[in-house]
């Protein structure tokens, strides 16, 4: 009986998720911020280390649906920390953590990884599974749901398409660049189609030109309404961006601006020609 | 379809990573022929100490004048006694006889035959010997003798004793041997396991955070235990089927000794060491992933 709960519970789970994304095609304006629950919601929490290290100190914010926020910070800020936070790697010492109005807390062990399903995750170093080539990097995503072979030969061509990567569907990740790990990367988080993306230093290994062309992914990524969260110590990027931006400073959130609001319906092209010009620091930014 | 995956993601990991493989396969493989070896070997110390206890007996001297109606109530009396499994009648002749083929010289000059009619008591379990004799030479009427036809109880009490101890002390040796071997046999091949899935751990981590659940990294690293470990113990079963066929079979018929009468037969040591392999790559391959899946 309980079981059979819990399965319904997993399936209308998935049927949210996927009721919640709209299709790639179906553009939204970005930064529309829409009624309801937030996707997430810290409410007074506290990261404290085993070793007295503090991570997060009573940190607040939300973050609403089709959101793309930065989330910056010089090194050992805690940024890390939100993000390990937010999937499930670490539990808060305090406070509560809400994504998309539930609390990380009621998660046991055995569910994580169901509920990590419903998010993209990019790293810093990719994380790509060495032994496998970019088109199974992806379909290992879709295997790991119980994905069936057609659904895999549909959907896999399709996300490395839009990031371009359809000539190295068969190479091993040894044999690209990063900028093309990372794109892989980026493939692999979206091609569930999660409500949520979160990015950790996605350009922290890369050069400036080939991290436009990341940023320009994952804002493309983002105008299909699926919110952004982006930690990164790149505050050039960030001032060009004019995205909302939370920064982080020992722990506490220390600055939180909602900027940037009337490039509402730039696309990706003029976003791109954008951030490659030269960086105009808007007034009252320091 | 998701066996057949699992199968496929466990054959592409031994393909990825061939030199931790060939390590483990290696060492399933060592281990099996040292066990092989070592199986019928303490089998055969097993069966030649409890053929050198089953030789514990009492022996049972009559008086020399006792009429054959003595040896069938002392016969049916020793039968009767607890823990005696079978009782060896053999009478005055036949020892003068027996005696004679083996010393014909000292013999003919005795003339007439000295020797006792002679009870052979072999207890259930050698050692119930002391028991027995106990209870034939001092149970009697007055703490005597069971039956007063009866001249004497062989007294080996020393002799007995130590065959006990010795045959004892070989098969304590040889089962501690045998546990200690299987200790490390799977110690071995659990560590060997262990550093091969320690060179893939980041691999792990990363199937957790795309959303994998234990069970579905799981699989294929089992399966891959279950491929190596069979594989293995059949490569050991290959060696010791030749070593067998070659070298122990030819010397078993010209010298008894190798060919001991209740060692494992081939067929039960293949079943036992193929059994053996699977389970315990498997289930140390199962074990020793958990460390690497707590993420």
């Amino acid at each position: 009986m309980a079981s059979i709960q819990s399965q319904n519970r997993i399936s209308r789970r998935r049927r949210d998720a996927s009721s919640a994304v709209p299709a790639p095609s179906e553009v939204r304006p970005a930064g529309a911020d829409q009624p309801g629950t937030p996707v997430i919601e810290f409410r007074g929490v506290s990261k404290r280390y085993s070793g007295g290290d503090v991570g997060l100190d009573e940190v607040s914010f939300s973050i609403g649906r089709g959101e793309f926020v930065f989330l910056v910070g010089a090194t050992g800020s805690g940024k890390s920390t939100v993000m390990r936070l937010l999937i499930k790697e670490l539990d808060p010492t305090g406070g509560t953590i809400r994504v998309a109005g539930r609390s990380l807390d009621e998660i046991t062990r055995r569910r994580i990884a169901y509920y990590r399903r419903n998010l993209g995750v990019v790293f810093q170093d990719f994380k790509l599974l060495p032994g496998r080539t970019v088109y199974d990097n992806v379909a290992y995503a879709l295997q790991v749901t119980g994905g069936s072979r057609r659904d895999i030969r549909d959907k896999v061509p399709d996300i490395l398409r839009l990031t371009g990567l359809s000539t190295k569907l068969h190479n091993y990740p040894d044999q690209l660049s990063g900028g093309e790990q990372q794109r892989v990367s980026i493939a692999r988080a979206f091609v569930n189609h999660p409500p949520l993306l979160l990015a950790d230093e996605p350009t922290g290994n890369l050069d400036p030109e080939t991290s436009v062309d990341i940023m320009r992914l994952l804002y493309r990524i983002n105008r299909t309404g699926t919110t952004v969260l982006v930690a990164t110590h790149d505050q050039a990027m960030v001032d060009k961006m004019r995205r909302r931006v939370l920064e982080l400073s020992q722990g506490r959130i220390v600055r939180d601006e909602a900027t940037g609001l009337y490039t509402r319906d730039e696309t990706t092209r003029e976003f791109a020609r954008r951030m490659r010009a030269p960086a105009t620091r808007p007034p009252g930014l320091t | 379809m998701r066996f057949g995956f699992f199968l496929r993601e466990a054959i592409r990991s031994m393909r990825r990573s061939a030199a931790p493989s060939f390590a483990a396969l290696a060492t399933v493989v060592v281990t099996m022929v040292v066990l092989g070896v070592f199986i019928p070997i303490v089998q055969a110390t097993n069966g030649a100490a409890d053929s050198v206890r089953g030789r514990v007996e009492v022996d049972v001297y009559m008086n020399t004048n006792a009429t054959s109606a003595d040896d069938a109530r002392v016969q049916s009396e020793l039968r009767g006694l607890p823990h005696v499994k079978s009782v060896q009648f053999v009478s005055k002749q036949q020892a003068y006889d027996e005696q004679k083929a083996a010393d014909p010289q000292a013999y003919a000059l005795l003339g007439s035959n000295p020797l006792p009619d002679t009870f052979h008591v072999v207890p259930t379990n050698p050692s119930d010997v002391l028991t027995v004799h106990t209870e034939i030479a001092s149970s009697g009427p007055g703490g005597g003798l069971i039956d007063s036809s009866i001249q004497s109880v062989s007294n080996k009490q020393t002799d007995t004793k130590k065959i006990l101890e010795v045959t004892n002390l070989v098969t304590i040796t040889a089962a501690v041997l045998t546990v200690l071997l299987v200790l490390a046999s799977i110690g071995l091949i659990a560590n060997t396991i262990r550093l091969s899935l320690y060179a893939r751990r980041r691999e792990v981590e990363v199937m957790k955070l795309v959303g994998a659940t234990d069970w579905f990294i799981r699989w294929p690293f089992v399966i891959e235990g279950v491929i190596v470990g069979s594989f293995g113990a059949l490569l050991a079963i290959i060696v010791l089927g030749i070593t067998k066929i070659a070298l122990l079979d030819p010397l078993a018929n010209n010298w008894s000794l190798i060919a001991a009468p209740r060692t494992i037969a081939f067929s039960v040591l293949v079943v036992v060491l193929l059994g053996a392999g699977a389970v315990v790559s498997a289930v140390g391959s199962g074990l020793s992933l958990r460390r690497f899946l707590r993420v």
